[in-house]
C-alpha cells in the first residue's frame, strides 16, 4: 500500500484553469475513442460515492446505437454532511459545464441536463444566465450540444440516478429496476451518462493537463484528489479538497478537535469509523469512498443520538416502493428506540443488525442497500451507548 | 427477427430461454415456484415487494427475479440460505406494517399474504407493530368498493390496474417513507374521485386493503323477513365464473346448479338478467336504427353517431368524468341489471300481484360499479329503488358457503318465469364483443329479414381478447321499409377495458377513426372479467370463462334476442313497442357530466 502524508490541492477551485473554452477548443479536435481512453487511463471514478470507472461509463453510452443521448450532471446533492457541489456550482461551473460537452462530444449526445437540488434554487438564476452564455459559445464553436437545468423538489431520493431520470420526466421520483442501466436506458429510456458534478470537473481537469498528471494524485485504486465536505465538531469545518487514499488519522489530525472519538466517513448512508480504527481506515475506493461528507464526532456526542437521526432521515426519505427500505428504516429507527427504553432486550439489536444486512442485498436501490453501512458500524462500535 | 436463446440454470437444473424472460419466468418453465406480491400477469413490473428474491452467482445483491431478465450462463438459486432469510424478512415486515385481523377479513383464506405467512409459519411479530391507528379507519364512502390501507401492503397493483388496464389513474402513489400510501387526488374518499367503481383494483389486490363493500348480511335480513318478496336476477358472466369460488374447474358452467343454490338460499324467485339483455338488444339496436334514419334520411344534425352502448356502469362514469361531451353519444338505453328491476317492481309485480313496495330485488354481478348503479337516483323510475342489493360473484358464493349447500351436487334446475327466460344472445353480453353481436344478430334481421351472413351466427370478427377490435358488416337486399340502408357498410368498434376505451374515444374525438356502434366494456375480457369475479384473474382465466359462454350460446335453443318469447310478450301486453312511451318511462336514462377533480 502506497502511504503519504495528507497533502491538500487545489484543482478544483483554481481560477488559472478557468480557460475552459480553451480545453474544450482542444478536446474536440480529438477523436471521441481516444478521449475517452483517457479517462479510463486516468482511473477515474465517479465522486458521487458509488465510484463507477468514469471512462467505462461513457465507452458504454458511445457503444449504444441509438440517434438521442443525453448527459446528467447529478446536482442533487443530498446526502446530509456533504455540500460541495453547491461550492462548485457556485465558484466554478463553466468547469462543470465543459465536462458535460466534452462528454456530450464522445458519446454523441446534444443534450445535457444539469439535476439541481431543490434546496440549491438560489443558484438558479445565476447558472441560467451562464448556461446560456454557455451554450451560445459552443453552438460558435460548431459543437452541437445544449445544457439546460432542471430543478429538484427536495427528495433525497431523487439523488438516485434511475430516481432522478423519473423525477425529469415528470413522475414521482422511485427507482427503476435494474437492468436496464442508465448507459442503455436512462433518461427518456435513452442511453445517458450520469455523472457527478465533481466528477465532471476532473474530466475537464484530464483533458487539459492529460490523465498522467491526474494520476500523479492519490493511489493505484483511488486516482486523483477530492473535495471533502468537513463538517461536524471540528474547528476547521468547510470545503477542502485532499488527495485520495489518505488515511483517516492523519485526517483527524488535521482537522480533528483533538478528542475525536469517531469519523462519519460518506455521510449518514456511509460507515462510521470509532478512534481505534483510524489507523488502518484508508479514505478511497480501496477503503472507504466517500461522496465526500466527513462528519466528526467528539466525546461529548452520543451516538445514539446521530444513529437516531440518520435512521430518522432514511425513515423519511426512503421513497417507500420497496418492502425492505421503506419498513426496514421504520423498524430499524424502531428497534433502537425499544432497546433503549428497555422494551426489547439488547439482544434485539442482533436481530436488526440481520434486519440491516437483508436490507443492504433485497432493497431495490442504493439508498436500502446503504442503511446497514451506518447502522451495522455504529452498532458493532457503540454498543453500550445505543443500549444504556 | 428471431430472438436469441439463453442458457442459463436455475437450482442447478439448465432451461434454455428467450433473450428478455426474467428469471421468475424461466423458474416457471421449471415449476420452479417463486413467490410473489406486486407481480401480476395483467400488468407492467414493478419489483418492488422484493419477496421473490433470487441469488445470483458473482453478484452483490439478491435479485428480484420478477424484474431481472436472464443473461447467458447465469446461475440462480431460489433457495439458498440467503434467499430464504431475506424472503422471511420480507414478509416479516409486510406483516409488521400489516393490520392482520385475518379472522374478520373479507380476504380471510383468499390473501396472498396470508398465505405467505403460513408458508413461513410466521407467528408473532419478531418486529414491532407498526400499524397507525389512522390507517385502521376504513373508506366506506363508496358504495362499491371500500379500502383499508392498515391492510396495504403498497405492491401498488392497484395503481398500476388502476393507470395500466383502465387509465382512470383514481389511485396512485403519494407521500413518502414512512407516510407512503396508496391514495386518491388530495386523499379524498372514494367517492369523490374519478374512480368508476369497476373494482379491477379488488380483483389484483393480494390483500383486503381493496375489496367490494358487501351487502350480504342486509340480502340475509331482507329473505329472512316474510313480508318481503325477494327477486334476485343473475348476470350471464356469473354463471361460467362462480364455480371458481366453490371448488369447480376454471371455466365450468354452472348455470343450473347456481339457480338450485339460489333457491336453497332462500330467495322467491330466481330470474335472469339475461332476459333484460335480450330487451336490451330490441331497444339498443332500434335505438341504432333510429339514429342511423335521422342521420342519413332527415339530416339530423343533432342525431350523434357512433352510438356508444351503455351496460357498463364503469364506462359511464369514465365518460361522465372524462368525455362528458360525448354523453349524447350514448345510448339512451339503462343497463340490463336496471331495466331487470324496472319491470320487475311494475311489469312483474302487476303479473304476480305483490305490491311493489313488499319487493326487494336483489341483483348477482360480475361487477362492482353495479353497486354504484343501483343507487343513482336515474334508477329509481319504478317508483322505488328499482335494485335494492347488488352482491358480486364472490359474494354470493359466500352466501352459498353460509347456507351449507353443497354445490358441486346441486341439480341443475331453470329459472322461474317471468322473467326468466333468455337466448344465446343475451349470455353472450357477459363477452367483449357479445353486445355487439347481439345486435347485430337482431339488427340486420330486422333490416334484411335474414340472418346474420355469418356461420352458425358466430359473428367472429367481433370475438377475442384483443383490446380494440374493428369490424365491417355490408348490408344488402334490405326490407323495403330500411331502404335506405341499401348498401351501407356498418362500421362498428369493440373496447375492452378503459385504457382501450380511451383510445378509441379519443381516436373519435380526433377524427381519426368513424364508426357507426361501439361497444364498450369497462372490465379487460368484457363482464367475464369483471370486479366482482372470483380472484385471482388473468388472461388465461378470462379465456376459460369466455369461451364457456359462447359454449353456453351455443347450447341454448334460441340464440336471437328478438326470439326471445318472454320478451316478445313483455312487449306484446306491457311495453307495446320498442322505444314505446313506456319503454321510454322505465328502461331508457339520460347521464350528467361528472367533475374529474
Amino acid at each position: 500500500m502506497e502511504k503519504r502524508n495528507l497533502k491538500k490541492v487545489d484543482i478544483i477551485f483554481d481560477i488559472s484553469e478557468c480557460d475552459y473554452l480553451a480545453v474544450l477548443d482542444k478536446t474536440i479536435l480529438r477523436d471521441p475513442d481516444e478521449v475517452i481512453l483517457d479517462i479510463i487511463d486516468s482511473g477515474l471514478k465517479g465522486r458521487g460515492g458509488a465510484g463507477f470507472p468514469t471512462g467505462l461509463k461513457w465507452k458504454f453510452t458511445k457503444n449504444e446505437d441509438s440517434e438521442i443521448k443525453y448527459v446528467i450532471c447529478n446536482a442533487d446533492e443530498g446526502e446530509p454532511g456533504t455540500f460541495k457541489d453547491r461550492e462548485i456550482l457556485d465558484r466554478v461551473p463553466e468547469k462543470v459545464f465543459t465536462g458535460m460537452a466534452i462528454c456530450g462530444f464522445c458519446i454523441g449526445a446534444k443534450e445535457g441536463y444539469i439535476y439541481l437540488r431543490g434546496e440549491y434554487n438560489f443558484l438558479l438564476e445565476e447558472l441560467k444566465m451562464k448556461i446560456d452564455l454557455f451554450n451560445k459559445q459552443i453552438r460558435e464553436k460548431g459543437l452541437e450540444f445544449t445544457i439546460g437545468i432542471r430543478s429538484g423538489s427536495g427528495a433525497y431520493i431523487c439523488g438516485e440516478e434511475s430516481a432522478l431520470f423519473e423525477s425529469m420526466e415528470g413522475y414521482r421520483g422511485e427507482p427503476r429496476n435494474k437492468p436496464p442501466y442508465p448507459t442503455v436506458a436512462g433518461y427518456n429510456w435513452k442511453p445517458t451518462v450520469i455523472n457527478n458534478v465533481e466528477t465532471l470537473v476532473y474530466v475537464s481537469m484530464i483533458c487539459r493537463l492529460g490523465p498522467d498528471k491526474f494520476k500523479e494524485l492519490g493511489t493505484k485504486d483511488s486516482r486523483g484528489s477530492k473535495v471533502f465536505s468537513v463538517s461536524g465538531d471540528t474547528p476547521s469545518a468547510g470545503i477542502f479538497e485532499l488527495e485520495l487514499g489518505m488515511p483517516l488519522n492523519e485526517f483527524v489530525e488535521e482537522f480533528g478537535d483533538g478528542d475525536t472519538k469517531a469519523v462519519q466517513v460518506g455521510g449518514a448512508s456511509g460507515h462510521c469509523v470509532p478512534r481505534k480504527q483510524f489507523n488502518e481506515t484508508i479514505i478511497g475506493f480501496e477503503g472507504i469512498p466517500t461522496g465526500g461528507s466527513m462528519m466528526i464526532f467528539n466525546s461529548s456526542r452520543s451516538m445514539y443520538n446521530v444513529l437516531h437521526d440518520y435512521l430518522e432521515f432514511f425513515t423519511e426519505e426512503s421513497c417507500g416502493q420497496c418492502t425492505p427500505c421503506r419498513v426496514g428504516c421504520q423498524q430499524l429507527l424502531k428497534g433502537i428506540e425499544a432497546v433503549k427504553k428497555g422494551e426489547r432486550k439488547p439482544a434485539y439489536l442482533e436481530e436488526l443488525k440481520k434486519l440491516a444486512l437483508t436490507m443492504k442485498v433485497a432493497a431495490k436501490c442504493g439508498l436500502g442497500q446503504s442503511v446497514a453501512n451506518p447502522f451495522n458500524s455504529i452498532i458493532d462500535n457503540f454498543r453500550e451507548e445505543i443500549i444504556y | 427477427m428471431s430472438k436469441y436463446m439463453v442458457n442459463l440454470k436455475i437450482n442447478n437444473i439448465p432451461v434454455t430461454v428467450e433473450e428478455g424472460t426474467t428469471i421468475l419466468e424461466a423458474a416457471r418453465k421449471l415449476n420452479i415456484s417463486i413467490p410473489t406480491l406486486c407481480y401480476h400477469e395483467d400488468l407492467s413490473v414493478a419489483g418492488n415487494c422484493r419477496v421473490c428474491l433470487v441469488e445470483v452467482a458473482g453478484a452483490k445483491n439478491l435479485a428480484a427475479s420478477c424484474a431481472a431478465p436472464v443473461s447467458e450462463g447465469m446461475e440462480v438459486n431460489t433457495n439458498s440460505k440467503n434467499v430464504r432469510t431475506s424472503r422471511r424478512h420480507v414478509v416479516e415486515l409486510l406483516l409488521s406494517e400489516h393490520n392482520a385481523d385475518c379472522t374478520k377479513c373479507f380476504k380471510n383464506g383468499h390473501c396472498e399474504l396470508q398465505d405467505l405467512a403460513s408458508e413461513y409459519r410466521i407467528g408473532d411479530h419478531v418486529f414491532i407493530d407498526l400499524v397507525k391507528p389512522q390507517d385502521k379507519v376504513v373508506d366506506i364512502s363508496s358504495p362499491s368498493i371500500q379500502k383499508d390501507d392498515s391492510k396495504c401492503i403498497r405492491c401498488q397493483r392497484c395503481v398500476r390496474t388502476c393507470s395500466e388496464l383502465q387509465s382512470v389513474s383514481a389511485l396512485a402513489v403519494c407521500y413518502k417513507g414512512d407516510h407512503q400510501r396508496i391514495s386518491t387526488f388530495l386523499s379524498k374518499p372514494l367517492h369523490e374521485v374519478v374512480c368508476t367503481n369497476c373494482g379491477q383494483c379488488v380483483n389484483r389486490c393480494p390483500t383486503g386493503a381493496l375489496t367490494e363493500r358487501t351487502y350480504i348480511e342486509e340480502v340475509w335480513d331482507a329473505i329472512n323477513d316474510p313480508t318481503k318478496h325477494v327477486v334476485v336476477e343473475t348476470a350471464p358472466a356469473v354463471r361460467v365464473a362462480l364455480g371458481e369460488d366453490l371448488g369447480i374447474e376454471t371455466g365450468t358452467r354452472v348455470t343450473g346448479k347456481m339457480v338450485s343454490a339460489l333457491r336453497h338460499v332462500g330467495f322467491d324467485s330466481v330470474l335472469d338478467t339475461d332476459f333484460t339483455a335480450d330487451l336490451t338488444i330490441l331497444e339498443e339496436g332500434n335505438e341504432l336504427l333510429r339514429r342511423l334514419k335521422k342521420a342519413l334520411v332527415e339530416k339530423d344534425e343533432t342525431v350523434r353517431l357512433p352510438m356508444f352502448t351503455s351496460c357498463s356502469p364503469g364506462w359511464i362514469k369514465f365518460i361522465e368524468h372524462t368525455y362528458s361531451d360525448f354523453l349524447p353519444h350514448l345510448s339512451t338505453c339503462k343497463s340490463p341489471q336496471q331495466m331487470f328491476g324496472a319491470l320487475a317492481k311494475t311489469y312483474y309485480a302487476q303479473k304476480k300481484n305483490i305490491n311493489a313496495k313488499n319487493m326487494v330485488v336483489v341483483s348477482i354481478m360480475p361487477c362492482t360499479a353495479k353497486k354504484f348503479e343501483s343507487g343513482r337516483p336515474e334508477m329509481r323510475d319504478s317508483g322505488y329503488q328499482d335494485v335494492d342489493y347488488v352482491l358480486t360473484t364472490r359474494e354470493l358464493a359466500m352466501m352459498i358457503k353460509q347456507a351449507g349447500i353443497d354445490f358441486a351436487k346441486m341439480e341443475d334446475t331453470a329459472y322461474d318465469s317471468i322473467m326468466g327466460d333468455s337466448t344465446g344472445a343475451g349470455v353472450i353480453f357477459g363477452n367483449t364483443g357479445g353486445v355487439m353481436e347481439a345486435a347485430l344478430r337482431t339488427a340486420y334481421e330486422v333490416v334484411t329479414g335474414r340472418e346474420v351472413p355469418f356461420a352458425n351466427l358466430n359473428i367472429v370478427p367481433v370475438r377475442g381478447m384483443e383490446g380494440v377490435k374493428e369490424a365491417k358488416v355490408m348490408i344488402k337486399d334490405v326490407l323495403p321499409e330500411w331502404s335506405f340502408l341499401e348498401g351501407v357498410e356498418l362500421s362498428v368498434a369493440i373496447a375492452h377495458g378503459l385504457a382501450n376505451a380511451n383510445k378509441v374515444v379519443q381516436a373519435v374525438r380526433d377524427g381519426k377513426a368513424s364508426y357507426h356502434f361501439i361497444e364498450i366494456m369497462g372490465c379487460p375480457g368484457g363482464c367475464i372479467g369483471g370486479g366482482g369475479q372470483p380472484i385471482p384473474t388473468n388472461p388465461e382465466i378470462r379465456q376459460k370463462r369466455a369461451d364457456a359462454i359462447y359454449a353456453e350460446d351455443e347450447g341454448l335453443p334460441k340464440r336471437k334476442s328478438h326470439d326471445n318469447p318472454e320478451v316478445l310478450h313483455l312487449y306484446k301486453e306491457f311495453l307495446g313497442e320498442p322505444l314505446g312511451h313506456k319503454s321510454h318511462d322505465l328502461l331508457h336514462t339520460h347521464y350528467k357530466a361528472r367533475k374529474r377533480y
